[in-house]
């Protein structure tokens, strides 16, 4: 199994100088199963790039995993050329709400005048799929999802194939007004889906003395990340969803923060950088083929391999 | 490494484990509120009560932990305001477990230290879908206090 990153931009896509190493592209995650199944997670404008890539590579069957509907995880879904062949089947999974399907919802957007093209008039065969409760296959490997603490119905998903696991919660506030370190796993949101995986990619919006002001607004801050990840017992974290008001140096300097803030827990900790590989094999743990970040100096596998989209 | 099915039923089982979200949104709730409020789950156990319930338990929840329905039922010593024993199924909380709707009554609680109170409680059922109940949040208004019993 194989993760690529195409988008780890929170908030708003935020390109420019400041911003070239780690990327301003929004939430979107490429995995690749030993089947070579494709699952995308969620569909910022990072899945642009990755659509024009999937056409090259005349990929017919695609399961996209959207977390929730903001629109930092669904803007780039116009986008998608996948969208446009009519051979090509997407799944769209993503939050159940009692109110609006999936399908209704999401047409919003795609419709005008937010979006000249309408839903229905898409060519591609798209199937809509509330989040599952239970777990599903996806090609080789099987998906869990559960709803975690953001604003308005989110989900995070697990992915698990031959006993490795990724898991991916872009946008989560594990603790509201609660301790963190005090919560006992079972009461912390999110807490199964991470539990024991490979790789983690995570919510790392604030700096800890920016989340006071942010408090309710459905993202953590570092403190509340590594504390997540090592009561959940994660190898290897990423941190994900930056700031669009955090360049690089800022960024950089939060993974040092993490990283002091995470001895004796994770044993891996990234930031997440569009172009990122990340390869959970049978044989190893997480592998990082981009550029090491200066938080995971002790990467075993972190050797430089500066492709990215 | 756990499967994703083990990891499934060991969070559904409470192994791991995954309360459900209402939940755990209901409880951190409760632990910011000054009001006693009680958080039980849908197998029925009173799987939290705040600071502020203390006084109605009489003893923290750290000290007593996930309680099963006929327990927390039982360590309640419930009538009406009449003075009439209460059943525990007519509880606020037990009609919106059972009954899937919200309930409120004024009831007379004794608490393990015996001191009794006057108490007006509303419950609700926490409905995570249309059909699906997770569980059941009752919050309690004090309306006086005997101290001693009756």
């Amino acid at each position: 199994m194989e993760a690529r990153v195409w988008g780890c931009r929170g908030s708003v896509a935020t390109p420019g100088p400041d911003t070239v190493r780690y990327g301003g592209n929004t939430s979107c995650v490429e995995v690749r199963l030993a089947d070579d199944s494709v699952v995308v997670l969620d569909a910022g404008t990072g899945i642009r790039p990755l659509g024009i890539e999937l056409e090259s590579e005349a990929v017919d069957e695609i399961h996209l995993l959207l977390s929730h509907l903001h629109l930092d995880h669904l803007q780039g879904l116009g986008f998608f050329r996948p969208l446009f062949n009519p051979s090509v089947r997407v799944h769209i999974w993503g939050p159940p709400s009692p109110v609006e399907s999936l399908e209704q919802r999401i047409a919003q957007y795609l419709s005008p005048p937010l979006f000249p093209v309408r839903l229905a008039d898409i060519p591609a065969e798209i199937t809509f799929h509330d989040a599952p409760d239970e777990p599903v296959t996806i090609g080789s490997a099987e998906m869990i999802a559960s709803l975690v603490t953001h604003q308005g119905p989110t989900v995070g998903y697990r992915i698990e194939e031959s006993g490795r696991s990724i898991a991916y919660m872009p946008d989560h506030e594990p603790s509201l007004g609660v301790d963190l370190a005090e919560l006992s796993p079972s009461w912390i949101s999110g807490n199964m889906l991470a539990h024991g995986v490979d790789v983690l990619f995570h919510d790392a919006q604030y700096a800890d003395e920016e989340y006071p002001d942010h408090v309710g607004w459905g993202h953590s801050s570092i403190s509340q990340v590594v504390e997540f990840a090592r009561k959940a017992q994660v190898d290897h974290l990423v941190l994900f969803h930056h700031d669009p008001h955090h360049d690089d140096d800022h960024l950089d300097a939060l993974a040092r923060v993490a990283t002091d803030l995470m001895a004796g827990g994770c044993r891996l900790l990234s930031l997440a950088r569009e172009g990122m590989r990340l390869t959970v094999g049978a044989t190893s743990a997480a592998s990082a083929s981009s550029p090491a970040s200066p938080a995971s100096p002790s990467s075993p596998a972190s050797a430089a391999s500066p492709d990215g989209p | 490494m756990v499967s994703a099915g083990a990891t499934y039923a060991l969070a559904m089982q409470g192994g791991t484990g995954q309360k459900a979200l209402t939940l755990i949104l209901a409880r951190e709730l409760a632990s910011n509120l000054a009001t006693p409020m009680f958080v039980i789950d849908a197998r029925g156990y009173l799987v939290f009560y705040n600071d502020a319930a203390e006084g109605l338990i009489g003893k923290p929840f750290a000290e007593i932990g996930e309680i099963a329905a006929n327990d927390w039922g039982a360590m309640l010593d419930l009538s009406t305001e009449s003075g009439e024993p209460l059943d525990t199924h007519d509880t606020p909380p037990a009609v919106a477990y059972y009954h899937h709707r919200p309930a409120h009554d004024a009831l007379v609680v004794t608490a393990l230290d015996g001191t009794r109170r006057h108490i007006e409680v509303t419950a609700y059922p926490l409905f995570a879908k249309p059909e699906e109940v997770e569980g059941v949040l009752a919050i309690f208004w004090e309306a006086g206090t005997n101290e001693g019993g009756a």
